[in-house]
């Protein structure tokens, strides 16, 4: 058996926690548009931040080659900033995990700030506070075991994408080789002990996640 | 003249009609239950819109249909307390009423609610949560959380129905004290003939929707034996 190599472990814990914290920011401030506001287009743009769920990660991920290609304005936009393509490299992973990762913490957060009773925003409102005041000070806090229960599904999430992540980022040890690709990649070697090994690992991440996201559910306010 | 509404609502099949202007001192919006009472606070405070009509306060526009203008319920400087106290269960009742109180010094915010909750006999309940209070002490909070933000009219929607009696004869005397201390104009919502009696200056009667008939408590005591009058 070789020595085990941690980069895969580091490079998914990396990957998987900057994913999050974009996660976070997009999908808590998209659920608490969706909750709290009626605008035309709101279940369009419901679905398609669904879609991860349902399409197939390799499906999304030709999706986002198109989008962050070398060929696409994004990409190109990237590389003009960066003098680098954005495919192929880890920070492509944390967008292929991002966007695999956001419906779980959408969902979870919009289901969570609609249950808020609207009471609690009138009494506030009426004290005088409105806007990210009003959000943060009395929404966001009374969703927050939702909030947290969707933040840590989208990282257990992320810390767990493969097939959107090989796409856009490849399968370059010491590169962009993330936790999943090495156990696809020690068993193309036939090498199961390290395959194993990578996947208890990942299994027992996975496990105390789920267990965290339990116990908030559980757990009174 | 405080407060004038001019206003018709509409909740589906629900219609409410309301035409008054309202004295100073201390009014009971009086009727019974599905009468539009809770509805018309909501109108007021801008939590709902009217279909039809205007309500100013001292002359400031809250809502006004034709001129489509319409005061976001944070600008209109008033103060509520809802039959359910709304405290945030994850702040203190200082926090609590803090938040109403203007002004950006978060020193001299904590100073006021502090004033503020020993003007309703809750000093002691500063640093407790709502969850380690009774109904009737959530409610005292909720009552110096109204009181906070300097408010230029007061809306109370029935805040003692779920408290027991002597807890309630015990807040409706502060409440009229509160009132005659600070002088805001004052709609009280009850369905309670006791409460009405004890606390009003002047009833305002609400019936099916309709609320457009002001009189003075003497002469609702007065009139106990006309039937179109509550008693």
């Amino acid at each position: 058996m070789s020595e085990i190599d941690l980069f895969p472990l580091l490079l998914s814990l990396r990957v998987a926690t900057i994913a999050t914290l974009i996660t976070t920011v997009v999908g808590v401030g998209a659920a608490y548009a969706l909750a709290r506001f009626r605008f035309p287009g709101r279940g369009l743009i419901e679905a398609v931040a669904s879609l991860p769920i349902v399409l197939p990660p390799t499906v999304l991920g030709y999706y986002l080659l198109v989008v962050i290609g070398r060929n696409s304005p994004i990409g190109q936009a990237y590389e003009a900033v960066f003098g680098r393509p954005l495919v192929f490299t880890w920070q492509a992973a944390v967008v292929a995990a991002a966007i695999a990762s956001l419906p779980y913490c959408l969902r979870t957060a919009t289901a969570a700030i609609s249950a808020v009773d609207a009471g609690y925003e009138e009494a506030a409102r009426v004290a005088g506070l409105h806007g990210t005041r009003l959000a943060f000070t009395v929404t966001l806090p009374l969703a927050a075991r939702g909030i947290i229960a969707g933040i840590s599904l989208a990282f257990a999430r992320a810390l767990g994408d493969f097939g959107t992540t090989i796409m856009v980022a490849g399968n370059i040890p010491g590169r962009t080789q993330t936790m999943p690709i090495a156990v696809y990649d020690r068993v193309q070697a036939f090498d199961y002990t390290t395959a194993g090994l990578l996947a208890g690992v990942l299994s027992v991440v996975a496990i105390v996640v789920l267990l965290g996201v339990r116990r908030l559910e559980r757990s009174a306010l | 003249m405080s407060l004038e509404v001019d206003v018709r609502g509409r909740i589906g099949d629900f219609h409410l009609d309301a035409r008054f202007a309202l004295p100073r001192g201390l009014t009971v919006l009086f009727g019974p239950s599905g009468a539009g009472k809770t509805r018309l606070l909501r109108l007021i405070a801008g939590l709902d819109r009217p279909v039809d009509g205007s309500i100013t306060l001292d002359g400031e526009v809250f809502d006004d249909v034709a001129g489509r203008r319409h005061l976001p319920t944070h600008e209109r400087r008033i103060g509520m307390v809802f039959q359910q106290p709304y405290l945030l269960p994850h702040r203190t009742g200082q926090a609590n009423v803090a938040l109403a109180v203007r002004g950006s010094d978060r020193h001299a915010r904590r100073a006021r609610a502090d004033e503020l909750l020993g003007l309703v006999a809750a000093g002691e309940l500063a640093a407790r949560r709502p969850h380690q209070l009774s109904g009737g002490q959530r409610q005292r909070i909720a009552l110096a959380r109204a009181l906070a933000g300097d408010p230029r009219l007061l809306l109370l929607d029935e805040p003692f129905n779920a408290l027991e009696v002597p807890v309630r004869r015990r807040l409706r005397s502060m409440v009229r004290d509160l009132v005659a201390d600070s002088g805001v104009p004052t709609l009280f919502v009850t369905h309670d003939p006791d409460e009405m009696r004890e606390l009003a200056e002047h009833v305002l009667l609400a019936d099916h929707g309709d609320i457009h008939e002001l009189r003075d408590i003497e002469e609702i005591m007065a009139g106990l034996d006309d039937p179109r009058t509550p008693g």
